[in-house]
């Protein structure tokens, strides 16, 4: 369970996160939605303890995040990969950070991705480097995963190989994903719970199949309602 | 399989299956896809399609033999009452849309008759 108790964050005069009460549940796979500037980044570096809070505290299976790091994958949404590297040295580089790192997982991903351990990061294409970075979150066994904005920028074969690929890793009930993104209508049917953030709190959260039996409409549906009222 | 995603996706999957049962494509003691084979070929998240598993075993639809796989296990009479029960959803669907087209329950089911028999005399104007 990952929890967020009255949490605010400020950078200069912009408020990133508002006084938030969140948690996420255990063994689901969570939708973090919201428009640019809601506050869905800053949330979820916060988990992997790569920010911290101003005021509130997040706890991470009852610790602060921070004694954590071992349980928590984390895909940035921005281009962390070395560009010097190859896919195998970026993997021996995660691989000597994290006791989870799980080889037989990665060589299974990296086939299943049609990536080449050779590629080269600057030479290869957006779409490979997006599938490269989930590969590098993926391959280790860890409890908790994060994904900023997989998704975006992404052509959608690129975008249907990497949501197949995390309904075949997902490990049912064990893990707790978290998926950021713009992209709602690629993830309708990936996503089990939602948490619809505004401004850096939380504008709606529930089951994502609750949503649709109350509202008769879809996750972007119920996104475009809650915002149309809310600015 | 198309989801309408407006609609409980693991209601969805409940109602496919309740297809193939009534139509006869899936017979008692047939297995059907483990719950992961499912997730990974209909592209959804495996905690729906457990939950769209463990409701079909509660409705008696279906059993999972630990180790072994899930197998349709419905018995002839819950059978024939799913097969009314969802012809009568139909129906009940069909008459509401009509009268909110404005037609009362006499004329529909005259042209219901017209239309088995074949009558599409007056569709073309």
């Amino acid at each position: 369970m990952i929890e967020f108790i009255n949490v605010s964050k400020q950078f200069g005069a912009t408020v990133a996160l508002n006084n938030l009460n969140l948690s996420f549940q255990p063994g689901r796979i969570t939708g973090l939605f919201g428009p640019n500037g809601a506050g869905k980044s800053t949330s979820l570096k916060m988990i992997s303890g790569l920010n911290r809070p101003d005021r509130g505290e997040i706890r991470v299976h009852g610790q602060a995040p921070v004694g954590c790091k071992d349980s928590i994958a984390y895909l940035p949404e921005i281009d962390h990969l070395y560009p010097w590297m190859n896919i195998k040295q970026a993997a021996g580089f995660m691989q000597s950070f994290y006791a989870d790192w799980d080889e037989e997982k990665y060589r299974e991903l990296l086939a299943f991705l049609n990536l080449d351990e050779q590629m080269k990061i600057s030479k290869i294409s957006k779409g490979q480097r997006a599938k490269t970075k989930l590969l590098l979150a993926a391959a280790r066994h860890s409890r908790y995963l994060l994904l900023d904005e997989p998704l975006s920028g992404i052509d959608i074969l690129t975008r249907e190989e990497i949501i197949q690929t995390l309904i075949r890793d997902y490990r049912e009930g064990e893990q707790t994903v978290i998926i950021s993104t713009h992209e709602i209508d690629d993830v309708e049917a990936l996503v089990d719970e939602v948490v619809f953030l505004n401004r850096g709190q939380v504008k709606l959260s529930g089951n994502a199949d609750q949503l649709r039996e109350e509202k008769g409409m879809s996750l972007v549906e119920i996104m475009k309602e809650e915002f149309r009222h809310a600015n | 399989m198309d989801f309408d995603l407006a609609r409980p996706i693991y209601q969805q999957i409940i109602d496919d299956f309740k297809k193939q049962m009534i139509r006869g494509e899936l017979r008692k003691g047939e297995r059907i896809p483990s719950q992961r084979e499912y997730a990974e070929k209909a592209r959804i998240n495996p905690n729906t399609v457990q939950r769209a598993y463990r409701e079909m075993e509660n409705m008696r639809m279906v059993e999972t033999l630990r180790g072994q796989g899930t197998y349709v296990n419905i018995s002839e009479e819950d059978l024939q009452m799913l097969r009314k029960g969802m012809a009568r959803a139909v129906l009940k669907n069909f008459v509401m849309e009509m009268r909110a087209l404005g037609f009362d329950d006499e004329e529909t089911l005259i042209m219901l008759q017209a239309e088995q028999t074949g009558g599409e005399g007056d569709n073309k104007q």
